[in-house]
């Protein structure tokens, strides 16, 4: 009897632990309070929809960038899942298009990104953009205001904002004039404006050319002169991600680059400190650009709910849920419709309104290698060489010269390495 | 007679002291083939294929491409003459790493186990002082360390008041190998520290009373009772010590992440990244990589037995 008991307690528990039929695991990550207010639109989808058990995984952003991918090529992974390396790992995702409801709403409405997550030459809906987000920077407005500096305007160069940026830091005494994550994507929007052509013939990686060069070269004196905060880039090394975010809610930063995502963050982590601006991106001879990007929730094609997996998708996407997520994370939608309709951002700050429509008026300066950016299959590998080698050279182990062509050489390896 | 006499000699009957020795190393050996055989034969397999996929009848095999890869230098002693700079920067980091922080920790673990085998007020709370950081998780040593070594840490602030400028400690080169060095010991040193007090416990007090008799001088008496009685111990700490030196990473990952640059970019990182972080992600080369850096350990273990089975002998002799 006792035996019979145990077995059927640890047969309990077993069901307890293991995933259903029906059953959709989302794998999700958040930047700001997004979180929360997804599995608020979670929670309806589920009361609507009582036959579908949807648990969302809340992990780190490192989980979603290290370990997805290694569950992926193991053929494993979440059903749905939120990600940044959307093209790079897109022979992962399910195609969606004979799943969903209706085909063509998807390709009307989501049609513009679509490319950044689907294999080369497919038409496969793979899932959506949560967000649109640009590249861009950030002044402490407070601390420009109280150094009797005016802030550069919207045209004002990158060396504009640098003499601008170190006067407010003499004259507040702050530790750092300009600070940007050290991030391959980060840099590489500034690179642009300076005339980087990173695509080469056939789609390949080409060298650097001058114009990356010489941006790389300023950001390297920058960093080595402490007009931009050096820390950042030296905290770490390979392509680790870091962010100088705390660096700005302190208050220790004149001006950040950054990205529109980080609005939220700012809005809920600085509050009334001090007022905030988002300044766009600073140009260069050739541009005035940011890197377009952002997060996409993409099904993935190892599910065994394939179904339930495009019900729940469908819902995601609804013109009035997508207006709501946006509305309520202050996030830009990639939703053709909700962007036509316009978006009333659910924020009392006027900083944030402000800072929102300054990234919408920085998408009409975007150049046209910088919207090809996120669906080219090398961005990421031209992101991690960048960011390895321009590391070492603003820590002092290499010159900007050996670490350019050790760019050229490590990206050449990879493609080699590829088999492509 | 216990439930199990009856089936283990019926057993012992039919399959003989051998069998019996074969039954019952089976689940030893099978766990051991799972879990630590089959990893090692699926690493060397990975080592020999290339190509990002993980499923082996994916990859391509490639012989020894990855060990050329990472042997393509001009001048081994430098680094940057090879093609996989990083694995050499890295090797070379781990070489100091190992020199500084087991010559060290083992000086500093001797020096704190003969203060605590002496007569103190509160023995028992010192040891456990400096036992304590053993018990701590990797990362959260890491993360007080970094608290007390940024830019708006505590050290600054202990500082400030002597005129003493905010510096952002671990971005400096030098000091951020320094302070790689010195949290590892601080973190492990407890470990060893007992096994030496252990070892200086054992050694029978009437040699001190016969040598303190003779007026012996201290020095004398730890130069000539106190090291060769140690000298057991103190063998096998180092071994031990030089083993997990080899394997440093999760502190420094946290505290320096390999910075700046890639002065505390040690082997066991160079690996993890390579395989897990940089694109694409290259398991092949990461295997390779540990390949060699497990033929290091297994000399080091070696060493280790060697020690261990010649103070076994000389135990017997004496």
């Amino acid at each position: 009897m006792a035996l019979k008991s145990i077995l059927a307690a640890s047969a309990l528990a077993l069901m307890a632990t293991t995933a259903q039929a029906g059953d959709v695991r989302i794998m999700w990550y958040s930047d700001g309070i997004e979180g929360e207010v997804f599995q608020d639109l979670i929670n309806r989808f589920m009361k609507d929809n009582p036959g579908i058990n949807v648990i969302v995984d809340n992990v780190a952003y490192s989980v979603i960038k290290e370990q997805l991918p290694v569950q992926l090529e193991a053929g494993n992974g979440p059903d749905i899942a939120r990600v940044t390396a959307i093209k790079d790992l897109s022979k992962h995702w399910l195609d969606l298009r004979p799943l969903v409801a209706d085909a063509k709403y998807w390709d009307e409405n989501f049609g513009a990104n679509a490319d950044w997550m689907r294999p080369d030459g497919s038409n496969q809906i793979s899932g959506f953009m949560t967000q649109l987000t640009l590249t861009g920077g950030f002044a402490n407005k407070t601390l420009f205001e109280q150094a009797g500096v005016p802030l550069p305007g919207p045209k004002a160069t990158w060396d504009d904002w640098a003499a601008a940026a170190k006067k407010v830091a003499a004259s507040q005494q702050i530790p750092y004039p300009m600070a940007m994550d050290r991030s391959g994507h980060r840099i590489t929007g500034p690179a642009i404006s300076y005339g980087a052509d990173y695509m080469g013939a056939g789609g390949k990686p080409a060298p650097l050319n001058e114009g990356a060069k010489t941006y790389f070269g300023k950001f390297i004196d920058w960093s080595k002169d402490g007009t931009m905060s050096k820390d950042v880039w030296v905290s770490a090394a390979g392509q680790s991600y870091r962010a100088a975010a705390d660096d700005f809610i302190n208050g220790q930063v004149a001006f950040y680059y950054a990205g529109s995502w980080q609005v939220p963050n700012f809005a809920k982590k600085i509050g009334n400190n001090f007022d905030w601006v988002a300044t766009g991106s600073p140009c260069g001879p050739t541009a005035c650009t940011g890197l377009p990007g952002g997060a996409a929730l993409v099904a993935v094609k190892y599910t065994k709910n394939a179904k339930e997996v495009a019900k729940v998708m469908d819902y995601l996407a609804r013109k009035d849920i997508v207006k709501e997520f946006s509305e309520r994370t202050l996030f830009l939608p990639a939703h053709k419709g909700v962007i036509a309709e316009g978006v009333n951002f659910k924020s009392d700050s006027q900083l944030v309104k402000d800072a929102l429509n300054t990234f919408v008026n920085a998408t009409k300066t975007t150049s046209d290698l910088a919207l090809k950016m996120p669906g080219w299959r090398w961005s990421d590998t031209m992101y991690g060489a960048v960011v390895t080698r321009v590391a070492q050279a603003v820590a002092g182990e290499m010159s900007a010269a050996d670490a350019f062509s050790r760019i050229d050489s490590d990206v050449a390896e990879k493609v080699k390495a590829s088999g492509l | 007679m216990g439930l199990a006499d009856r089936p283990l000699r019926y057993l012992q009957k039919k399959t003989g002291i051998g069998g019996m020795a074969a039954f019952f190393l089976a689940p030893n050996m099978l766990i051991f083939g799972i879990f630590v055989l089959l990893p090692l034969v699926i690493n060397l397999a990975y080592s020999v294929t290339g190509g990002s996929a993980l499923f082996l009848d994916e990859r391509t095999f490639v012989g020894a491409d990855q060990y050329r890869q990472i042997f393509n230098c001009t001048n081994y002693l430098d680094p940057m003459s090879c093609q996989e700079d990083a694995f050499w920067t890295a090797v070379g980091n781990t070489f100091w790493f190992v020199v500084l922080q087991v010559s060290l920790m083992i000086l500093v673990s001797l020096i704190t186990a003969l203060i605590l085998n002496r007569e103190l007020i509160g023995r028992s709370f010192w040891r456990a002082v400096f036992f304590f950081p053993v018990l701590l998780s990797p990362v959260v040593v890491g993360l007080i360390w970094r608290w007390i070594l940024q830019r708006q840490g505590l050290l600054n602030s202990m500082l400030y008041p002597f005129g003493v400028e905010p510096y952002t400690w671990l971005t400096d080169r030098t000091f951020a190998f320094g302070a790689v060095v010195g949290v590892s010991i601080w973190a492990h040193m407890g470990f060893y520290t007992l096994i030496l007090l252990a070892g200086l416990q054992a050694i029978p007090k009437d040699l001190y009373e016969a040598a303190e008799m003779d007026g012996t001088r201290p020095a004398r008496i730890f130069w000539r009772i106190t090291l060769p009685l140690l000298m057991p111990n103190l063998l096998v700490v180092i071994v031990l010590a030089l083993i997990k030196a080899v394997q440093v990473f999760d502190e420094v990952f946290v505290l320096t992440g390999g910075g700046p640059g890639t002065s505390t970019l040690f082997l066991t990182q160079y690996i993890y990244e390579t395989g897990f972080v940089s694109l694409p992600r290259n398991a092949g080369l990461a295997a390779a990589a540990s390949i060699l850096m497990g033929l290091v350990l297994v000399v080091l273990t070696l060493l280790q037995l060697g020690v261990g089975r010649k103070n076994e002998n000389k135990g017997k002799r004496r």
